[in-house]
């Protein structure tokens, strides 16, 4: 057991700092924050489309009223039968689909990764570089519902996309886990070369509501 | 288990062994140049990088010159989201709590997410040593860890191995670590990729125990932040029911609000996107959701004698990025494994001497691999000086050494360049003398000198000669 071990490595970080006027305080070491809040100032979704589709999202761009329509072709296309969705996903974005909707409570692992997939809402979505933000609040659920299910299929307010980096960092709640996604799941480790599709969903559609 | 870089040669040695084989030239070669140019792409789409560059330097400044302070507020926010924290000052100490810990759940396997402070302290030997076997969840960390091999780059520890060499290893290695590899594997990346799936897919659904690092440690909300691409890290940090998480003491930074920088410049200088696929984030536990125990363990081993070097101290602002690899002529045509430590290229032939010092001839060898070209400086995202720290570790690994002949020959020039009428003495008896010295190689102690470098011709006429015989009409 490492007893002392705080005392210990503070006392040197301490001593590695003497060189630091006493008095200084963290604000006292500036940070100029002299970059821009969003690269953009066009149209957010258009963007947001190009993005998506650079990471091979699949991508529907439909009215708020024809949601349940595009979800349900979505589902039918992929030959979905069994889907886990949040206990409070709206029931309307499912109520033109066939498919089985098991709501998750607590659903253990293994039936999780029985489902063809998985519908969700997200916190929020960034226009610049591609990326949808879950936040495990309404329509969301669990991380584990939106990761073992080799399909997800995500639904996206216009309201909810912001331009970049720092309006999302600034909306989103730190104390809330957090799950950004850019696309399917990649990898560069084969020759730095990028292929989609390891561990996390294999096939990310997004249905994005104007 | 994978293979030890202890005992390894000086930089110069090993260097010259892995120039000599092709075949890696050649997988390197491929590899930093396409990764180069997806990073500069990327970069140049932000018109802003300088100031996003300059913010992430001021910010990871202001954590280092008051660690202390960050330190003691992350732990109280983890603690209060409820985490618990422990301090480990050395390897050692470290791999003590983690085996601790795993053990406490009567568990025998751990997954991991690629970890470079893991790496650093040896703990899946340290693991193994206790009857823990850990699994390496990284595409690239598993074909290290099948291959018994040694991670040679930060980003894609595998980078030195091209799809041939790893559909062979995962054909012959699969089967005794779990699921084996499919009949009739291919070498197409897709393939490959899927084959780790398959190969991995129990490991994730049934593990009780994940361990990772961070890529930040938030200290106002005690917030931790992985990047990844491939959905491993998602595995290990939210299905098992005890997360150990393994951080180096400088992945702090101040604020939330702080990752809207980082978040732009990692991505793009690691893997040149302009988001990597998933980032996670937790604070503490989250009851139904994730792991119910999670344990911090703050890692010093070595990091507090970085900081104590004034100039050496900026190298801890380093997030991991590998740019500084990719780019590098030196690493390009030396390789990973030259290095000799989890760090290689320029970052690691300025960390692994702080961290490890110089008392053996590999460590010291190290602040020379470098040509100084500066290439390593220009595209680091948080503007560390590599060659200004380099020059400065060669300073302290030459203070108190050096030969005989060195230090009579230094005494000698600064004589003889002290004083004009000696210098202007000694440039006209070379210029006689020009007759006699070799053309290719020098005799005696200057003998190593030759061997990469011709002897510069001598003129018949020094500049000061011939300059001073302008002004008598001589001109040519």
């Amino acid at each position: 057991m490492s007893d002392g071990a705080r005392e210990r490595i503070l006392a040197k970080v301490r001593a590695a700092l003497a060189d630091v006027p006493r008095g200084e305080e963290p604000e006292d070491v500036v940070v100029t924050r002299g970059y821009v809040r969003a690269h953009t100032g066009g149209e957010l979704i258009g963007l947001l489309v190009d993005r998506l589709t650079d990471y091979r999202a699949v991508v529907h761009r439909v009215p708020a009223a024809e949601v349940a329509e595009a979800v349900a072709q979505a589902l039918k296309r992929r030959g979905v039968r069994r889907i886990v969705v949040p206990p409070d996903l709206p029931t309307r974005w499912t109520a033109a689909s066939s498919v089985v909707a098991v709501a998750d409570e607590a659903l253990a692992v293994a039936e999780l990764d029985g489902v063809d997939g998985v519908v969700t809402g997200c916190a929020l979505a960034v226009a610049e570089t591609g990326t949808i933000v879950l936040d495990a609040g309404v329509a969301q659920g669990r991380r584990a519902i939106s990761l073992v299910p080799d399909y997800h299929l995500c639904v996206v307010r216009a309201d909810q996309v912001v331009g970049d980096v720092p309006d999302a960092v600034a909306l989103l709640d730190p104390g809330r886990p957090l799950t950004w996604i850019s696309g399917p799941s990649a990898t560069s480790d084969i020759e730095l070369d990028r292929v989609e599709g390891v561990h996390g969903p294999r096939t990310l559609e997004v249905v994005i509501a104007e | 288990m994978s293979g030890t870089f202890v005992g390894m040669p000086a930089f110069p040695e090993a260097a010259s062994a892995a120039t000599q084989n092709a075949q890696l030239r050649h997988n390197l070669r491929k590899a930093t140049h396409t990764i180069r140019g997806k990073r500069a792409a990327v970069v140049s789409e932000l018109d802003d990088w300088a100031e996003l560059r300059a913010a992430g330097k001021a910010i990871k400044d202001r954590t280092l010159r008051h660690l202390d302070v960050y330190l003691e507020q992350l732990e109280e926010a983890v603690t209060a989201a409820g985490g618990h924290v422990h301090w480990a000052a050395d390897a050692a100490e470290a791999n003590a709590i983690v085996t601790r810990l795993v053990r406490a759940t009567g568990e025998t396997e751990v997954v991991k997410v690629k970890s470079m402070a893991t790496q650093e302290i040896e703990l899946n030997e340290a693991l193994a040593e206790a009857g823990i076997t850990a699994y390496e969840t990284d595409l690239a960390e598993l074909i290290v860890q099948l291959g018994e091999d040694r991670p040679s780059h930060i980003l894609v520890p595998a980078i030195h191995r091209n799809r041939a060499e790893i559909r062979e290893i995962f054909n012959r290695t699969m089967a005794e670590w779990g699921v084996p590899a499919p009949a009739n594997l291919s070498d197409e990346p897709r393939a490959l990729a899927e084959a780790a799936r398959v190969h991995l897919r129990d490991k994730f659904l049934n593990a009780k125990v994940a361990v990772s690092g961070a890529n930040f440690a938030v200290a106002e909300t005690g917030t931790l932040v992985v990047l990844e691409s491939e959905g491993n890290g998602r595995m290990c940090l939210t299905l098992p029911e005890t997360l150990i998480s393994v951080v180096g003491i400088e992945k702090l930074v101040p604020t939330w609000q702080d990752l809207e920088v980082f978040m732009q410049l990692l991505p793009r200088s690691s893997t040149g996107e302009r988001m990597n696929p998933y980032t996670s984030t937790w604070t503490g536990s989250t009851p139904g959701d994730g792991p119910g125990d999670f344990h911090l363990v703050l890692l010093d081993n070595g990091r507090t004698d970085v900081l104590a070097d004034e100039v050496g101290r900026q190298s801890l602002r380093c997030i991991r990025c590998s740019a500084c690899l990719n780019i590098c002529p030196v690493y390009e045509r030396a390789g990973g494994h030259a290095y000799g430590s989890v760090y290689p290229g320029p970052i690691g032939a300025i960390l692994t001497p702080q961290l490890r010092g110089t008392s053996s001839e590999l460590d010291a060898s190290l602040p020379y691999a470098s040509s100084l070209c500066g290439a390593c400086y220009e595209v680091c995202p948080v503007a560390i000086d590599i060659p200004e720290v380099l020059v400065h570790l060669r300073g302290k690994v030459v203070e108190g050494k050096g030969t005989t002949v060195e230090r009579v020959a230094m005494g000698a020039a600064g004589w003889v360049l002290g004083d004009e009428k000696r210098l202007g003495l000694a440039q006209r008896a070379a210029g006689k003398a020009r007759g006699l010295v070799p053309k290719r190689h020098l005799p005696g102690p200057g003998a190593a000198w030759t061997d990469t470098r011709d002897i510069p011709d001598i003129p018949e006429e020094s500049f000061r000669d011939w300059w001073a015989g302008r002004g008598r009409g001589q001109q040519r």
